[in-house]
């Protein structure tokens, strides 16, 4: 009776193309993360279930050292882009609209439209000038750099949950007594909270996984996890970098489980 | 007036946009509300009845004009700072805390001691009748429930005159009814001066001490139910509240006379003269006095039928009549008729 709508999955093939997608998808992950329990040497021929990989990323010193500093500027950019992207957000929903407007979503959406490559040569040459200048050497630069790149990723979760709030509600707590600062502390950002951990959580995914910048950007001996192993990739490649990998993956994957448990919309 | 006032419009003009495209939605709009009044400000959408509510609360500030609350000059005040509070046409209740915390809010902004909180919490929880529920969130309370909190919440701090915004118009027939009593005994027992915005003429009739019809921008007339009902203005108020047939006629010096040359007497003074449906008799034609009219429809409302008529020259008219009891006097269509007019029912208005 009830006359049969346009529906994707009725067409003749879709399911051998969704089988082939993700196979082509998740395909190579599987193989990375069965080879990183190889007992061999060997990233291509299996020898036998083992640990011993992920022991021997763990006592290596070097990758010791880049983790913490991945952690270090994943936490830092993250929550520096957070804050940024959560004043943009609110700048650009909680007033009238003004002129302008287009262009301020531009210049904040930027760094996901700019090819990364230039980006990093960008920043590769005005550190090099600051560098110069000042004789500083530090993480900062790499963490200015990421929270560069990771302020649109935070600020699009947050603008959602902004657009998706009744105003109605600011509204009605100003008529409750509450000044500006008050009504932001006790009905803004509570309702807002979760569109800024999910915010946070996607920039620290994005900085976690970041290898053209920082690549450009990093003086020397600050490798990250990323950029270690790409080094790593230069010489012989073994299955501790698969093993590196599979770590970063399963962290990857609890974060981003996270991220769309807080952004799902409830019924 | 003698009482005390509580609020006062002076020449207030709220225009939106900007040159020749702006639309003003208030038009010079001048009002004074009394202490302890339950005020309505009723129209049509689009009439700017919630826009004077808003300036009140100072959600928006007047291009031209003033606004007073107990003789004090507010119309600079943000809202925070304004002894009103405002029930919201979708409540706009908290979702992230629970109802004695959404009633508290008011009070907790203010910085008044946690034991007051507290205590008024719990008296306006009984207030509304919702003490079973202090602990629950929002969302698990019903439309009604809901309602209740969001007057409960604004009550809570002793406002000097409290907003409602078409508060009932989100509940179902029954339920509105009920809550329309129940506003009328929350005003009287508190002594809050209400000002209570509708659109629905029955509503604004059943709770209103006074009312202010409004039409494009402009307040068209105040008065009590009583007044603005039975003696209208102009056209718009006699239209909005409740039915009327209009006739336009002549003045005479014996009268009112019709299109159809009968002569009525009228109070009043202008060309159009109105009669409520429910002030008109019918008789069986040709016996005494009468104007002379054919049934030309009848449609049956429970309570009452509405009786369509068409007088001689063609001028429609209705006239609503108890219901009969099985076996008593009914109407057919094409039926010839006698019209008669309560005494004092016709009126005279402007156009």
């Amino acid at each position: 009776m009830a006359e049969r709508s346009f529906e994707v999955s009725r067409l003749p093939g879709f399911a051998t193309v969704a089988i082939a997608v993700f196979v082509l998808l998740y395909l190579p992950i599987l193989t990375l993360v069965v080879f990183s329990f190889n007992s061999g040497p060997s990233i291509a021929v299996w020898q036998g279930w083992s640990l011993h990989w992920y022991t021997d990323a763990w006592n290596n010193e070097a990758v010791k050292g880049a983790t913490i500093r991945s952690l270090i500027i994943a936490t830092a950019a993250s929550a520096v882009a957070t804050s940024v992207a959560t004043m943009a957000a609110l700048g650009t929903t909680r007033r009238a609209a003004f002129g302008g407007q287009t262009f301020i979503y531009v210049v904040i959406n930027q760094p996901l439209m700019v090819p990364e490559i230039v980006t990093a040569v960008a920043l590769l040459i005005l550190f090099g000038v600051v560098k110069q200048a000042t004789g500083y050497q530090g993480l900062g630069y790499l963490i200015l750099a990421h929270a560069a790149f990771c302020t649109p990723f935070a600020y699009l979760p947050i603008r959602a949950r902004l657009e998706g709030m009744d105003l109605s509600l600011e509204t009605a707590a100003c008529d409750l007594y509450a000044n500006p600062w008050q009504t932001f502390r006790h009905v803004t950002l509570p309702l807002l909270a979760p569109g800024i951990a999910a915010g946070a959580m996607l920039a620290f995914v994005i900085s976690l996984d970041d290898v053209v910048i920082t690549e450009f950007v990093k003086s020397g001996g600050q490798d990250t996890l990323p950029t270690y192993m790409l080094g790593q990739m230069r010489r012989a490649i073994t299955p501790e970098v698969n093993a590196i990998s599979t770590a970063l993956l399963g962290l990857t994957v609890v974060l981003l489980t996270l991220f769309f448990i807080l952004t799902r919309k409830k019924n | 007036m003698t009482q005390k006032v509580a609020i006062t419009a002076q020449n207030v003009v709220k225009a939106f946009g900007q040159g020749a495209a702006a639309v003003r939605a208030l038009d010079d709009v001048s009002v004074d509300i009394a202490t302890g009044e339950f005020f309505t400000l009723l129209g049509p959408s689009g009439c700017g009845k919630t826009t004077l509510l808003r300036l009140i609360a100072g959600f928006e500030m007047p291009t031209a004009g003033k606004i007073l609350i107990d003789g004090a000059d507010v119309t600079e005040m943000p809202p925070n700072r304004r002894p009103v509070n405002t029930v919201f046409q979708s409540y706009a209740l908290f979702p992230h805390l629970t109802v004695a915390e959404n009633i508290g809010f008011g009070l907790k902004m203010q910085g008044r001691p946690k034991a007051e909180v507290a205590a008024t919490t719990t008296e306006m929880l009984a207030l509304v009748k919702l003490d079973a529920m202090a602990d629950r969130k929002i969302s698990q309370l019903s439309g009604g429930q809901q309602q209740r909190v969001a007057l409960a919440r604004a009550l809570a701090p002793r406002p000097k005159v409290l907003l409602l915004d078409e508060p009932l118009s989100a509940l179902d027939l029954k339920l509105r009814k009920k809550m329309q009593v129940e506003l009328k005994r929350l005003q009287t027992e508190t002594g809050i001066t209400f000002v209570f915005v509708t659109h629905d003429q029955e509503e604004a009739l059943t709770m209103s001490d006074r009312i202010a019809v409004m039409s494009a921008g402009k307040i068209q007339q105040i008065g009590a139910p009583r007044e603005i009902y039975t003696r209208p203005v102009n056209r718009f108020v006699a239209s909005f509240v409740g039915e009327t047939n209009f006739l336009p006629v002549t003045a005479t010096p014996q009268g009112a006379r019709l299109s159809t040359g009968d002569v009525i007497a009228a109070e009043g003074e202008g060309s159009v003269l109105i009669v409520r449906p429910e002030q008109l008799r019918l008789g069986p034609a040709g016996v005494g006095a009468g104007l002379a009219a054919k049934v030309t429809g009848v449609v049956y409302f429970g309570t009452d039928i509405h009786v369509n008529l068409s007088l001689a020259d063609g001028t429609a008219l209705t006239a609503r009549v108890p219901s009969p009891v099985d076996g008593g006097a009914d109407f057919a269509t094409g039926q010839d008729v006698a019209v008669t007019f309560q005494p004092g029912a016709a009126r005279l208005i402007r156009e």
